[in-house]
Order: C-alpha cells, then structure tokens, then sequence
C-alpha cells in the first residue's frame, strides 16, 4: 500500500481524447517527494527544452503535495507546472484551496495534460470515471462563475472546480487559473491551460488517504494546531503586523495599511507616497472593507482564514486573499473601493494580481509619454478608474492594444519598441515583481531575486527576519526562541546584524553567511512545494509550526519514507537543481539572473559580483548558475549531466562554462 | 451516551451537545478530517470526509455554512421537505437534516453505502471533547454537557442499523443469503 500519495496520476491526451491512470513509480518519490519535485521530473523527461509553451508537447501539470489529504494542518496546495509563455521558463504556481485533497480523494497525485483539444472542453474526475466533456456553453464565462454553473449542472455541489476565465481562453500571458478562494496565478499558467481548450477541471473523490504510522503522525498534527493556538495571541514583538503572525500575510483583516501604502510603489511601480495613510483615508478604507467582506475564510484543513469573501454592492461575489487587495488600488492610483470592485471583474477575467494592474499601468505611462497615442486607445473613458476598467477587458480580450498588452511588459514592449522597453522596469527574467523599491542593497534580497526560480520573492523569502531589529537586545529576545533554525549560527547572523554601521546591509551579512541564510529560507519552500504544505505555515512567517526539524518525522509517520533531516535537505536540494536544471536547457544563464534594475537606488556591482560567485559556488553551479557534474551526480541527477555534456551546456570532465547563449540573447 | 442506572424506570443521561455557530465557521473543514481520521481502523490510519460524520454544507458565494451533525438512519426520505430562508439566504433542501438518507449521498460510507452516525466520538478512555470540537479552532463547534433524567429506551445496535439498512437496499432475502454463504466460507 502507498501511504500519503494515491501512487496513481491521471494521464490526458488532450489532442486524442484519452485518459489513463498510470501508476508511478515509488522510488521517484522518495528522491523527489511529490508536488513540484516529481513535477519538475516528469516535465524534464518529457518535455524537451524546444517545445514552445503554446504546443502541445508542452505538459500542464496539476499536482497534490505529497501530504495533502492527510489530516497535516493547511497541506492543501495545488502545484501547476508548465513551461510559462512569459518567461519561457518553468512556471509553478500554487493554490491553497480545496482542489489538491478532493483529487488525492479521487485516488490521483497529478493530472497531467498534454496535446491541446480541438475545442473547448472541461474535465470530469469523479473518481475512477473521468470524462472530457464539452464546455462551448462556458465560452466566455467568468472563472468563478463557471465552477458554479459546472457544480449545478452536474448536481456535485461538493465538486471542487479549477477553472480559467476569459484571459485564460485568449492566451494572455498573465492569465489565472481560479478555484475559488485561491489562486495560480504567476506565469501565465492559465494561458497554456487555454490554450489546451481546457475550460476547467472539476474533481470529486471518496476514497481514503492513507497513513503510514498513525499515532505518530496524528502527534505532530495536534502539536501544529495547539502551536498556531499559542501564536495567535503572541504576535512577534518587532515586526510589522502582517509579519508578526503565522499565515499569509493577513491582508482580509488588518486595516492598517500604513506600511504597505507609504512603503510600496503606486502607478506602474513608480511612485512612493510618503504621508498617505492619513486618518480619513484609514477610516475610508476601513468602511469599505467592513462593508464588503462577508466572512473570513480558510483553505482546506486550516484555522488561519487568509482569505475572505468580498461582495461589492451591485457586483457579484467573489473571494479574495493577500495583496492583490492593494495591487489594482496603487496600480491606479485609487482608493480601495475601487481595488476591490475591479478585482472582481479580473478575478472572474482570471488575471494574476501583480501582472495585471502594473500592464495597465505601463500601458498609460506609454501613453503620457507619447510612445502610444490616443489612436491606440481609442473610446478609452476621460476618467482614471474608466480607463483601468477599459483596459482591462481589452487586455482579456485580446483587442486593439489589449492584444499587445496581454502579452506582459516585457513582451508587449518589445513589440511596441520605440523606447517602451525602459518602461517594463520592474521585472526578473520578464515577470513582473512587488512594485517595491528602495534604497540600500540588501544582499539576502539581492540573492534571492537574483537567482529564485520562482521569480516571486514572497515565495523565495520567509523564515529569517526581513531587518535586523533595532537593539542587540531584541534580536537577543527573538533569538532566544528560535528552535527553527537548520544551524545555531543563524542566531549568531541575526544577533550581529545592525541597522547601522559595519554590521549592516550591504556588507552584512557577508557574503557568506548570506548564501547559507538565503538557502535555508529557499529550502524550506522547495520541500513545502514538494509536501504540497501552505507556506503560511512553513517557509513564509517567522517562526512557523512547520521547520527542518519536525517536517522530516510528518514525512516518515505519514507517507512511510524514512527520513531525517539531512536527508530532506539533500531532497530540496535535488529538486532545487531539478528546477534550475530545467531552466538551464531553456537558456537561462547568469545574464538573466538580477533584479530589477531600479529596485535598489544604491547598487554596489563589485559587491553583487562578489555574491553572485559566491552563492554559485556555494550551490556548486558553475560561474554561468549551472549546476556542475559533479554536483549533479552527488545528486543522483546524472541524467541531467549526461544531457547537458551531450548539449555541450557543460563539458565533460571540467566545469568550465559555455555561457554563450542567454534567455535575453535568444529572443531578441 | 453514557447512562447510569438509578431506581425504576428512569434513569440520568448524559446530554452532550454541540452548539454550532455557523457565523464563525470559516469553511476549513477541519472537523470532517479530524472525524474520519479519528473514525478510522485502525484509529487515524487513514482519513477520508466523506466517511465523516460531521459535513459542513459549504457555498461560499452565497454565503452558506452549516456543518451538519449525522443522525439516525432514514429508510425513505420525507414526503414533505424544509427549505429554509434566513437572513435572506436560501438554503437547499434538507441542509439542516441530519438523517443518512436515500435522497442524498451524506453520512453513508462511500463504498457499502452503509449509513454513519456520530457517536460523539465515544471511545475508552473518554475524550475531554469530541475531535471535530477539537479541531475547530474557530470556534464554531462548541462542546457541552449536562445530566438529565430520562425514561429508558431501548438503543438500537450499530450492527442492527446497518443490516437494516442493507436490507432496505438489496432486501431481506439477498442480505441473508450473503451471510450464509460469508458463514460457510469462514
Ligand atoms: S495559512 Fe492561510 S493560505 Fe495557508 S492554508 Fe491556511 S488559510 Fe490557506
Ligand atoms: S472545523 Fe469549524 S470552522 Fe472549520 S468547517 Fe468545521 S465547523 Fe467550520
Ligand atoms: S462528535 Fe466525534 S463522531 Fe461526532 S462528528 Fe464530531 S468527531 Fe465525528
């Protein structure tokens, strides 16, 4: 018997109309867990590094986490992977939701979809029966509203629905997949989904998940919950109110949007608006949020209710989570009314948050400054909000300059030309980032949006503090009650770290002790993305139930894989060099590895150099970020150094760089 | 239920009840895992919702939340229905019922179609609260006792329940052959 996962994936071949269950290999999870990790796998072996994202050869994985299903507290995500028509890259968004235990229930770890289906249909898993069946009738429908009208013409009212609108359907390169309360949305994920002719995907199951030490593991379980109990009324003392807590960031609940507000950049990520959280704006915000939040919501197995239901007056309902309640307000330049109301539109169009607000944006700085003109927007409104809504349904449209925007700032400035490029100023690798900018060069944050392959950096960050605190004192207090740490000398990093002075950012942390702190916090992601486990408890709060240290025993008493910690380590590291592997084929090197480059006013090149070497060697990838034979192999991925050898992407026997070709280079 | 016996006829009874505050529950579901992992065999060997017996009926558009409790065992389902409206929220047909019934698929075991009922997590030792109170760290499942006296009723046996109810579904007579040739293999 397998414990934890099914040992079963759904197989489709979209283009031929086929379903198979074919069963996995148990080996493969113990060297990858499940989730991303056995994802990453299958896309490796499968897809080859010349297929397009809009082809069929390109697969759209669906993934549970190893533990979802299992009575873990918040181990709900869905893991899609594919490769992303924004970035070219692998793309692996998450969601929390409801959809990944439902399909373990069903009996599947991973649905995966390949070929692309002549017209549009949605898919029907109920456990062994699985049906394509057809969705021309949802043509056009709103994700939200789709999952309602296939649970009602199915009478499955407890069917879970992952489900894309119209920006899915028309390819734009930002587009969502919706399920509810959550969201994946990076990437475009939801534009190959579209472009597979796959409106949704609806999953209903009744079968047992199985545990493999029953007692064992239940123990851990009541630990996190009586845990998350004794933090909700101790919030860290230090840090800002969305960091003190455990979750994701409590958007729905906290009103005191000072920080974000005066901290985040307004516009298409340009304005810093010092002395805005007045008292009549904090009132203002407050009553909206009061007047259209209907009720705090949480995902699958969770107390944290991260999310909430939002009914604007007049408007349909939808449900909302973390920051896109401010992206659409600052991208605007607006008030949070107006945030909240268009996101229902965008949430049923089915955009990505952080995408969506800073291309409209963009679109009308290129406007001002005269390198798009009035004839590009034609019966566009006179007012700000008109002109955001106009846009946007241009954009899922695939209309006018909609159709050119739809593809990214990136994309969409390449093809616009004429100086546009300058303006599509806060992306990694053609991803649009947190409209966040600052002043002094941080190095952990410098690393970490440097070389993620996220290419988020809320999903890169997490268990170390963002700051030093500001006495010795305090950051003695904290560390004091840090059991999570991987190493004692962490403790010594914080308690050192000044906000001033020699030991301070950019040259403290060292470089050093910046490549070991921002491993640890992206290990603690990749093993979340392979346990399907929220980050909101794991990698992403300080502090969180879940660390190094007990993750290991759920792993071991839930899916009956023996393990300690050095041994998951060595696993996130293998999936780590798995998704860097994968990018490597695709042609990202070194070039395309840096920040925005605005995002720090003060930039230190021989210092970012010198981290840049640093953290290459310490990961044991070449000067170009590719990871070496013998690093490969120590990793048991010889498969993947035998491919790069015979690509020439590294050469036999030296680790000598080819460092020719670069993702930039490529598509110019 | 725990009873204790006392003089003639009557007898105190132990009065568990749930009060359920569906303001504050917040749709986890939390209870329907903690239920069927608790409820399962070997104890939290496996876990599976629709096994529990607790499910929350859950629409989150409309704004419905209701976890709803199993209760006894119906053969056929009721000539007339309750459709509620409160607070200008309509509910579906039955949400409130706690009946394992044959016109719907709640509190029946996914395989056998066996019905299930809860059992307020009677177990040796007893438990300081049901699991699904235990697990709702919203509190909207909240445990209470109180001693009550009662007229003795007969309890109908879990086992009796159960051949019932596959006797309603396949009839008497194929139950009973069933049993007579699971009693010559064993
Ligand atoms: S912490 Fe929040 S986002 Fe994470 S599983 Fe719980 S409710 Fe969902
Ligand atoms: S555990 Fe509590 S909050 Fe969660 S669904 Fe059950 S009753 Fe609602
Ligand atoms: S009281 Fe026990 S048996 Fe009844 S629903 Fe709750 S967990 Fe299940």
């Amino acid at each position: 018997m397998r414990f934890a996962e099914t040992g079963f994936n759904l197989e489709v071949d979209l283009s031929r109309g086929n379903v198979e269950r074919v069963a996995t290999d148990p080996k493969d999870t113990e060297l990858y867990l499940g989730g991303l990790g056995t994802s990453a796998k299958l896309m490796w072996d499968r897809v080859p590094p010349e297929a397009e994202p809009f082809s069929p050869e390109n697969l759209l994985i669906f993934s549970a986490g190893l533990l979802c299903g299992t009575p873990a507290p918040g181990c709900n995500r869905t893991i899609v992977s594919t490769f992303s028509p924004q970035t070219k890259l692998l793309a692996y968004s998450m969601m929390g939701g409801f959809w990944a235990p439902e399909l373990k229930h069903a009996g599947y770890d991973k649905v995966i979809l390949r070929g692309k289906s002549p017209d549009l249909v949605y898919l029907w898993i109920n456990n062994d029966k699985v049906e394509i069946r057809d969705a021309s009738h949802l043509k056009g429908k709103g994700a939200v509203e789709t999952a309602d009208l296939i649970k009602k013409e199915l009478k499955e009212p407890k069917a879970q629905v992952a489900a894309i609108g119209m920006a899915g359907e028309n390819r734009v390169y930002f587009a969502s997949i919706e399920q509810g309360r959550s969201s994946a949305s990076r990437g475009g994920i939801g534009a190959v989904m579209g472009d597979k002719g796959v409106k949704a995907i609806v999953v209903r199951g009744t079968k047992d998940v199985h545990i493999a030490k029953p007692a064992e593991f239940m123990e851990l379980c009541n630990y996190v919950l009586k845990y998350i109990k004794a933090r909700d009324g101790n919030p860290i003392p230090g840090v800002m109110p969305i960091l003190a807590g455990l979750g994701s960031p409590q958007e729905m609940i906290v009103h005191d949007e000072k920080w974000h507000t005066e901290n985040f950049m307004w516009g298409n990520s340009r304005l810093r608006r010092k002395g805005f959280w007045t008292e009549e704006v904090a009132e203002n915000w407050t009553n909206t949020m009061e007047s259209m939040r209907t009720r705090l919501i949480s995902c699958y197995n969770c107390p944290m209710k991260c999310g909430a239901t939002i009914s604007p007056p007049g408007l349909p309902t939808y449900m909302m989570k973390c920051f896109s309640k401010l992206t659409y307000t600052m991208g605007a330049m607006s008030d949070l009314e107006f945030g909240l109301r268009i996101a229902q539109s965008a949430t049923e169009y089915g955009v990505d948050g952080f995408s969506a607000p800073q291309v409209m944006a963009f679109g009308l700085e290129l406007l001002e400054a005269g390198i798009l003109t009035d004839k590009d927007f034609p019966g566009m409104p006179d007012d700000n909000e008109g002109k955001f809504y106009w846009l946007l349904d241009k954009i899922v449209r695939r209309e006018g300059i909609g159709d050119t925007l739809a593809n990214g700032t990136h994309w969409a400035a390449e093809q616009i030309g004429n100086g546009a490029q300058e303006f599509a100023h806060n992306n990694i690798k053609k991803l649009e980032q947190l409209p966040l900018k600052l002043g002094m060069l941080n190095p952990i944050y410098f690393l970490m949006y440097s070389t993620g392959e996220k290419i988020n950096i809320t999903q890169i960050e997490g268990n170390f503090p963002q700051a030093p605190f500001a006495t010795r004192e305090e950051r003695e207090e904290f560390v004091k009650d840090w059991p999570h740490v991987p190493d004692e000398k962490f403790k010594e990093y914080f308690v050192e770290w000044e906000q001033r002075g020699e030991k301070s950012i950019p040259y403290y942390p060292t470089p050093d002790a910046t490549c070991e702190i921002v491993n640890w916090q992206e290990q603690m992601h990749y093993i979340d993305d392979s346990l399907g486990m929220c980050a909101g408890l794991s990698s992403f709060p300080l502090k969180p139930p879940y660390h190094i240290h007990n993750l290991p025993t759920f792993i071991s008493s839930g899916a009956g894989i023996d393990m300690d910690k050095d041994e998951l380590i060595q696993i996130a590291k293998r999936n780590r060099n798995l998704v860097r592997a994968l990018n490597v084929r695709k042609g990202m090197r070194r070039a395309d590895e840096k920040p925005p480059e605005d995002h720090w006013r003060k930039r230190f090149p021989e210092l970012e150099t010198e981290l840049m070497d640093t953290y290459y060697k310490f990961k044991g990838w070449n000067s170009q970020g590719i990871p070496t034979e013998e690093s490969l192999n120590e990793l048991s991925l010889d498969y993947i150094s035998k491919d790069f050898i015979q690509r020439g992407i590294l050469k036999d026997g030296e680790d000598a760089p080819s460092g020719e070709t670069s993702t930039e280079k490529e598509q110019k | 239920m725990e009873e204790h016996a006392v003089s003639g006829h009557k007898k105190t009874k132990t009065v568990k009840t749930i009060r359920i505050d569906v303001d504050k529950c917040n749709g986890c579901r939390a209870c329907e895992v903690i239920c069927s992992a608790f409820h399962a065999s070997p104890r939290y060997s496996s876990s599976n919702s629709a096994r529990s017996r607790i499910r929350v009926i859950h629409d989150p558009l409309r704004d419905i939340y209701v976890p709803v409790y199993a209760g006894d065992y119906s053969m056929a389902e009721c000539a007339g229905r309750d459709k509620y409206t409160i607070d200008g929220k309509e509910y579906d047909e039955c949400a409130f019922c706690r009946a394992s019934c044959p016109s719907r698929d709640l509190f029946k075991e996914p395989d056998s179609g066996l019905p299930l009922k809860c059992d307020m997590c009677e177990s040796d030792p007893s438990l300081s609260e049901p699991m699904c109170v235990q697990w709702c760290l919203a509190d909207a499942l909240v445990y209470e006792e109180r001693e009550e006296e009662v007229v003795e009723e007969e309890q109908q046996e879990e086992i009796e329940i159960g051949l019932e109810a596959m006797a309603n579904k396949h009839g008497v007579q194929k139950v009973m052959d069933t049993l007579a040739r699971m009693t010559k293999k064993a």
